[in-house]
Parts: structure tokens; sequence; C-alpha cells
């Protein structure tokens, strides 16, 4: 029935061996990272890690797990951005008058792209859920999260958007639109290799995993306080956590729907945002924005949290301004929903619009202002330790204040008009994710490493990498925050102002130096996990911490509390400690726990199917992926295996060796 | 003049300071341009107050409050202070409140759909001086610029006489673009099907860079073109120039030069088909059934006033914008009524 041709457009769709690695720099890139791959491939066979790997971390829905998983899916995909971004500074610091630089457009703007999303929804996004993960169930006092089982699948979809997005680099094309693919670049006329589809897949796979855990993580934070923690005793990394996730719940369908309506214009032709028959690509930007306003606080106020738990452990001190600091991340949630449109006052809305939306932009600065003086004044008559942690955290509040500041320029309408898509621009946000976001989970690593593991990062390679990021941040963004002012605009791959280059040379040494900061930061896990007994902590309370995961032990048994603590105070751990608070030593009870399952990583691995399908035009591997999955899902619901008991016994034997070490170490 | 002292007291310092890189944004040649540079610098000001402090308090307790400092007061239990609540709050709400109102009123004054009402601090607009119309197509990747009045056209070159008012009409042939000449005023976006508007002058005879600032796909890099402040003299020998040297721009020559191309030459028009930009705007070059502003009243059976629109003043921007269907429409054409 089918002539040949036929069939193997059947089978492969679009693919062709013309779209196997389609550029020299990829080649290469695949040989390293296939090389690396089989690497790690045959070291897990060779040391018969499989089996581990599967029954330990792959099927487990300990939160702990799951976070910790999160955090490295984000360092690795940190790395990859990062090189994005390198291979950016690369070109634009010698692409001047004859040079072209090294990078096409056709590569160059896959890398912007690619940059962008991947920092963003793959490096950001895994690790702040991770964090959130990992710590929201031990600062509330509970066992797990509310749906243990949905927290792994919400890793697993994650993960595999992260594959979908990582397989455009060998087959095919990333897309080339920037990284909220507006309409009408976007469309199927100007956009019509698979780049865009990739970029939709990837982000509907994830985004489903992050939407999923923002259920999850609202209801364990609703529903699984310890008895006493009242919503006014919530630790402010809790509180923060809360904000964070309602916002995604609230804020993540839009991006559904948005690139549900970019997807139907691309595979059935309808006309959401097409320039005729009626599309308005002002709706997609409208939308996008209305998803990606609000994702920028997604990514921060959990820093937020992280800097409130910092600081007032490190100063030995109670956290100022409880109260206003739970107001002041309650404001930001709300007003995040009602600015999204500063992000195009160039579009040409009135001005009455324009102005309402530029007043409300500012008006976030009064709690975040109000933020920064309530740790400025927790520092006020404290006792400061310097750890990595509280480095960080002063880094940040030296820095985040000149990004919040050219935030409100920009906010600005008449000002925004000069400065909208410049580089300065790009300055003012990285000012802020960089000295916001990334110096944050730089201090939350540090800070909760320790817990997670049972030992405490190396300081010396920690100050290395802290002193390299630091000035490397400045060296690489002030740069940009002139050019901005010399009317130089964003995504150029090659400018003909030979004056300019000096600036780009400044910005590409500070990436370098950036990147020794990343590399000392790996030296520092790979020094600490050496040096691990040296290292070691037993006390599980190292910092001399004030909230209640630094209560049971580092790492924390699997049950995390032998006993549901109960909470009569802020800063639970430390109202126990100053009360001579005694662990108890037995009338010990069985604890009740969820069983693991390989169900979300096989559904995630079946989604990636689909995706692949989709994007290829493979039709018959995209309907039998979506079949499966269907499949996959009901068949789960017959799993009646799902949970069991840790006897009572064992859980005495346990908190026994803790109570004999904590004794030797006295 | 107090006031205007004061500013040029602030800004000399940061002129002197970055004198020598070419800052064109602080140091712009037009009008427009020149107030939302103040706006730039008073903003930039009026955050330093609370701004710096913060800093220096931050650096300050982080040193006097160190571990190692035995000597400084340690009070672990101190957390709150009414007062102290009401100065964090108020100072940053202070600052905002006056930003806020120099951005409301800012923000209508230097509205880009607003007329202009002044063409320099010193000079209004008289009469005499008719605003100079150009009508901007930005497109896969180069600029067209068409100037009804003279009745000619140029690909990635701009000129105006120094001291009009200028008065752009934007649109796309397919991409969303932002035209930005940042000597001469702020960017707007282009788009394809609708119209945005640019009021403008420019003060200082010179050749400015121009360019599109918004990301459009592999030949964006190379969309600039250089804008040409003149006296109306030059000008006028300008618009000779390029009626002598040009070729005519017909819809079949707009079609071949629509066609995506990479740093595109400099190219002078000395005609134009007559209703060209708006069957631009409309998506309908070379077909003239198909027009959107004909299309969409047929399809929504109601009637559309706007229909030809982009061609005469002041219709686009008094439109009734409520209407769902105007969003979608060429004939409403502009961004603000589309969203208002």
């Amino acid at each position: 029935m089918f002539s040949n041709p036929d069939l193997w457009k059947f089978i492969f769709g679009r693919l062709t061996w013309q779209d196997v690695l389609p550029e020299t720099i990829v080649f290469y890139t695949f040989f390293v990272v296939a090389a690396g791959g089989v690497v790690v491939l045959a070291g897990i066979t060779y040391f018969r890690k499989w089996g581990y790997l599967w029954d330990e971390w792959i099927t487990s829905i300990d939160h702990k797990k799951i976070g910790v998983m999160y955090i490295i899916l984000g360092l690795i995909m940190f790395v990859r951005g990062f090189s994005d971004a390198l291979m950016m500074r690369a070109q634009q610091a010698i692409a001047f008058g004859a040079n072209q630089g090294y990078l096409p457009p056709h590569h160059y703007d896959q890398i912007f792209t690619a940059h962008g999303v991947i920092m963003i929804f793959f490096a950001a996004m895994p690790l702040i859920t991770g964090l959130m993960n990992f710590v929201v169930p031990l600062q509330i006092g509970a066992r797990d999260v509310a749906f243990p089982f949905l927290n792994n699948f919400s890793f697993w979809m994650t993960a595999a958007g992260a594959v979908i997005v990582m397989i455009s680099l060998f087959l095919g094309e990333f897309a080339q639109t920037g990284w909220l693919a507006y309409p009408p670049l976007s469309e199927l006329a100007y956009s019509p290799g698979t780049g865009v589809d990739y970029y939709i897949w990837g982000l509907q796979v994830a985004g489903l995993g992050t939407l999923l855990s923002g259920v999850n993580l609202v209801a364990t934070i609703i529903k699984m306080r310890a008895p006493g923690m009242s919503m006014m005793k919530m630790p402010v990394f809790t509180w923060t956590a809360l904000c964070t996730n309602i916002l995604i719940v609230a804020a993540f369908p839009v991006l559904t729907a948005v690139l549900a309506l970019l997807s139907l214009d691309r595979y059935v032709g309808t006309h959401f945002f097409t320039n005729t028959a009626g599309g308005d690509q002002m709706m997609y930007v409208n939308l996008i924005w209305i998803w990606g306003h609000p994702e920028v606080y997604i990514l921060i106020l959990p820093c937020f949290g992280v800097y409130s738990e910092v600081v007032s452990t490190f100063c030995g001190k109670r956290l100022f301004g409880y109260a206003s600091m739970v107001y002041a991340t309650i404001v930001i949630t709300i007003l995040s929903y009602l600015v999204w449109l500063h992000h195009f006052f160039t579009m040409g809305s009135g001005a009455s619009v324009n102005s309402f939306f530029g007043i409300t932009t500012m008006i976030i600065s009064i709690p975040t202002g109000a933020k920064i003086f309530n740790w400025l004044f927790t520092m006020y008559k404290g006792r400061i330790r310097f750890e990595l942690p509280m480095m960080w955290t002063v880094a940040f509040m030296l820095t985040f204040v000149i990004g919040g500041m050219t935030g409100v320029m920009l906010a600005v309408p008449p000002a925004d008009f000069v400065l909208h898509n410049s580089l300065f621009l790009i300055a003012h946000f990285h000012n802020v994710i960089i000295g916001g976001v990334l110096f944050g989970i730089f201090a939350a690593i540090n800070y909760w490493f320790p817990k997670a593991f049972g030992f405490r990062l190396d300081p010396f390679w920690g100050k290395v990498s802290f002193w390299l990021w630091v000035p490397g941040f400045y060296l690489a963004f002030m740069p940009l925050y002139a050019l901005g002012l010399m009317g130089i605009t964003r995504r150029l791959n090659h400018f003909d102002d030979p004056s300019l280059q000096i600036w780009f040379v400044i910005a590409a040494c500070g990436a370098v130096m950036i990147a020794g900061g990343i590399l000392a930061m790996f030296i520092q896990f790979g020094v600490s996990i050496m040096k691990r007994e040296a290292l070691r902590d037993v006390t599980g309370d190292l910092w001399d911490a004030r909230t209640l995961e630094w209560s049971t032990s580092s790492p924390p048994p699997e049950y995390n509390f032998a006993f549901t603590p109960i909470v009569y105070d802020h800063d639970a751990w430390w109202d126990m400690k100053t009360r001579g608070y005694v662990r108890p030593q037995d009338g010990f009870r069985p604890v009740h726990m969820p069983r693991n399952t390989g169900t979300g990583a096989i559904l995630a691995g079946l989604a990636v199917g689909f995706a692949f399908g989709m994007i290829w035009y493979m039709w018959w591997l995209a309907a039998l992926s979506f079949l499966a999955m269907v499949v996959v899902a009901i068949a789960h619901t017959f799993n009646y295996n799902r949970d069991y008991s840790i006897p009572a016994e064992a859980v005495a034997l346990k908190e026994g060796e803790r109570t004999a070490l904590l004794a030797r170490h006295a | 003049m107090l006031r205007k002292l004061l500013l040029g007291s602030l800004i000399l310092p940061a002129m002197l300071a970055l004198s020598g890189c070419n800052m064109v944004v602080l140091n712009p040649s037009g009008y427009i341009a020149t107030q939302q540079r103040d706006i730039i610098v008073v903003s930039t000001i009026l955050m330093l107050l609370i701004i710096v402090p913060v800093m220096i308090l931050t650096a300050l307790f982080a040193w006097k409050y160190r571990h190692g400092n035995r000597n400084a007061e340690y009070r672990p239990d101190w957390h709150h202070s009414t007062r102290l609540e009401v100065v964090i709050w108020s100072a940053p709400l202070a600052i905002i409140i006056a930003l806020g109102a120099i951005t409301w009123v800012s923000t209508h004054l230097l509205d880009p759909y607003r007329p202009l009402e002044r063409v320099s601090a010193t000079e209004a607009v008289t009469p005499q001086r008719k605003p100079l119309t150009v009508e901007v197509v930005s497109m896969n990747w180069k600029w067209l610029f068409i100037y009804p009045d003279q009745g000619i056209a140029t690909v990635n070159e701009l000129a105006a006489p120094v001291n009009t008012p200028i008065d752009f009409r934007i649109t796309s042939s397919d991409l969303m673009n932002s035209f930005y000449i940042p000597a001469l005023a702020g960017q707007i976006y282009s788009m394809a099907g609708m119209e945005t508007r640019l009021h403008a002058v420019i003060n200082k005879p010179g050749v400015y860079r121009g360019f599109s600032a918004n990301y459009s796909g592999a030949g964006f890099s190379g969309m600039n073109f250089k804008f040409h402040g003149m006296s109306d003299a030059d000008f006028k020998a300008w618009i000779e120039k390029v009626k002598k040297g040009g070729d005519d721009l017909s819809a079949p020559a707009y079609q071949s030069l629509a066609r995506p191309s990479r740093d595109v030459p400099v190219h002078y028009y000395k005609s134009v088909a007559g209703n060209l930009y708006h069957d631009i705007l409309n998506r309908c070059v070379g077909q003239s059934q198909a027009c959107m502003d004909r299309m969409m009243p047929m399809h929504h059976g109601h009637q559309m006033e706007s229909a030809g629109m982009g061609r005469t003043p002041d219709t686009s921007s008094g439109m009734d914008g409520h209407s769902p269907d105007m969003a979608k429409t060429a004939g409403s054409s502009s961004g603000v009524t589309a969203k208002d």
C-alpha cells in the first residue's frame, strides 16, 4: 500500500538525515556529551548501581530525595544554559565590522533562545522547586508532602521537559524566536522548522510537572503543619513557598493555554495569533506575560524566604518584623498579577493604561523595600557569623538594590521607551535574577546541604566561588548597563561601531570569572564529598538554627520526625532549645509511610515519546505514547500496594543510634 | 528656570563623567528624547535617596555587628519596633508617591500618540510649521519610509528637517519590530495589520543611528538605517536627490522588495503607488479586494467607519476602542484603540 518514500515519511515524519547533528559545533558538543554519557552509564553498570538508582532514587517518593534530584537537574541544566551564555558573550566580543564572529544568525538565535528558556524553566525552576520540596515538609514538621506519588511524577515531568529541550541540540534545531516565542515570528509561516515545536512541547510537559508540584505544596502547607503552627507562626521560608505555589497554580495554566493556542495555529491552521484572518499577536504577548510576570516572583519569593532564614540564623537573632515580612510577601503575590503590561509599554497602549501599569509596578518596590529593611534591622544588634550563606545574603542585599533601582526606572513608561529591549534591560533582569534568585540558591545550598547529607560544604572552595561570582557578576553586567545607555539593543549578533567592542570584551571577562565561580562550586562539592568525615555534623543543628528542620538528624530519617513536634512560637526549634527540650527516648510508635513507585518515571518517559512524535510529525508515535500514558495512569489506580509501616522497633533502633551518637559527641 | 538650573546642575556631572563614550540615551538631540532622559535622571536621583543609605547601612551593620566584635551590643530578642516599621514602609511609599506623580504626568505628556505642542523647551509649534508625515514599514529585514506629501519613498534612510514636528505612522510587512532612533525619541513596536504612531522632533542637524529594537529573525542585526536631521534647504535638496535618483515603488516593486533580504543598502523611490501604505497596513498589496478593512465589516456585518485608515490624520487616535473587533483590524489600526 505504501510506496517506499511514503513509508519512510509515515515512520519518521519529517525527520531526515539532514536533521541529525546539523552544525559542526554541535557535532563536537554531541561527542563530548555522548562520551560523558557513556562513561556515566558504564560506571553505573560496572558498579552495579542500576538497581540502587531505581529503588532508592528514580522510584523514590521521599520529598527529600526528590528535592535533591530537582537540584541536581537544575545544576546540570544551569551548566548547559551557562555554556550558551559564554558562547553569546564570545560572539558579541568579536563580531565587529568585517568580522562576523563564529556563530551565524541561525545558530546564534537558537543559543540566546535556549539560554533564556533553559535558565528560567530548567535551571531556576528546578532549583527553586527542589529547595521547597526538601525544606518545606521538614520546616512544618510533616513526614512528607500531601501527595507523595504526585511529587515524583512532577519531578519526572520536569526532567522530561529538559530531555526534550536537550534532544533539540542533536536532532533538528531549537527555536530561533527569543525565549517567549512571540508570534508572528513563532508561527509556522516564519518558523517552519522543529525549533518552536521543541519549545512548545518541552514547556508543556515541564509545565504540567510544575503545576502539579504547585498544587502539592499548597496542599502540604495548608493541611500538614505541625500542631500549634498557626499561619502566623510559620517560618518565613514556608510563607514564601506558599505564596510562590499559589502563584504557580494561578499562573501556569495561562502558560499552558497560550502555548496550546500557539500549537493550534501551528498544527491545525487556526488564526489566534497570525497576521491574517483576524489573528492578533498582541493577545499572545498579553497572555504570555500574564504568566511571565508572576513567574519572576515565583522565582524570587522563595529566595526572599531563604534570606530571611539565613539572616536570623547567622545573626543569632529573631527576624525583625515577622508580621510585616509576611504581609509584604502577600502584597507582592497579589501585585505581581497587576503589572504584566510593563513588559510592553512600547506596544502602543494609551497613556492611562501605561501609567496604571507603571505605577502598580513601582508599588511593588514598597513591600520589597520593607523586606530589605527588615533584613537590615535583623542584622542590627545581632552577632553576625559570616559563614557562606550569610556572605551570599550580604552580597544579595548590596546587589539587589541596584537591580531594584533600575527596575523602577524601567517602570516609568517614558523612560522605558528609550531603555526597552536594550542591554540596559538585560543588565537589569540579570541583576535581579542573579543577584536575587541565584545568590539565594547558593545561600540555600550552603545552608541546607549539611541537613541533606550530614556534612557541610567545604568553606574554602565556597569562598573561592563567592569571590569569583560576585565581582564576575559586576564585571559582566555593569558594561551592559552602559551599553544600554548608548542605545544598544539586545539579541544582536553583529555590530558596526568598533568603539563598543571594549565594553563587550569586559563583559566577556566577567563571564569567564563567573565560569571560574561555577567551576569552584563543583570543586567545592567534590572536595566536600572527599573530606566528608572531617566536615561531618552529628548534631543535626550545625548552624545553631531556629526552625524545625534542624531539630531532626542530618540527614533526616525517611520518616523525618519520630514524633510530630508541637509548636508554641515562631522559630519553633529555637523555642524548644531555650525551653530545654529533651529528645524522647521511648514510646515510639509505628510510622505509616508511602511506598515507592516507578509509575511517575514511566509516564514521563512516555511523555517524551509523545512530544517527540508531535515535534517530528510521527503521528503513530504520538498516538501510541499518548494511549500508553492513559493506560499506565489508569493501571496505576489499581495499584493498592501503596503504603507500609515502619515498625516501632525499627524507629526505636534508629532513634537509639542517634541518642548514642549524640552522647558520644556531647 | 530654577527647575532647569537645578536639573542642569544634576545632569552636568553625570554627563561629564560619561563624556568619552557616546551615551546617546543620556545625550540625545530631539526634544522628546531629551525629556525622556530627564525622567531617567530624576527617577534615578529619587531612588538613590533610599538606595544609598540602605547600602551604607548594610555595610556598616555587617561590619559593626560581626561576630568578632564583642563590644557591639547584642539583643537576640529584639525583633519589633513600631516606630521603625512606620519608617521602613513610609520612606519607600513617599518616594513612590513622588515618582508615581511624575509617571502619571510624564506618560501622558510624552505619549507617542500625542501631537507635539512644542518643538523645544523654548519654541511652541506654530500653525505655519506643517508637520512632516512619514509612513514607516518594517520589512524582512529593512525599513521602508514613505513620504506621502512628497510622494517619495526610501529604504534604510530617513531624513527630516530640524525643529519640524514629525508624525510617524508605523506598521510592518510581517514580523514585529520596534522603530527606534535613540537620539530622536523612544521606540514603538511595528506590527503587521496594525498601525502605531510616534510624534517627535529633531533639534540638531546631524546623522543619527536608527534600527529595529525588537528581534525579528535572522536578518535582524542588519536592520539599521541612518536618520538625517537637516536644515530646511538641505531637506529640500535631499528630496530632489531622491526624486532624481530613484525608481518607482509600484505594487509589484513592493512585492519584490518584500522578499526577505539582509543588510540592504540605501535605495530611493521617486514615486509611490497610490494606496500602497494603506494596502500594506491592510495586507492586500496587489489584491485590492482582500483588504482587511473591507473584509472585516463583511465578516462581522456591521459598519466600520474607519475603513481606509492610516491616511487621514486623527481618525485612528480618536476611535472608540471598546469593540473587541477593533483590535483585530487594521481599520482600527492603533495599539491604543486596541487595548484601551
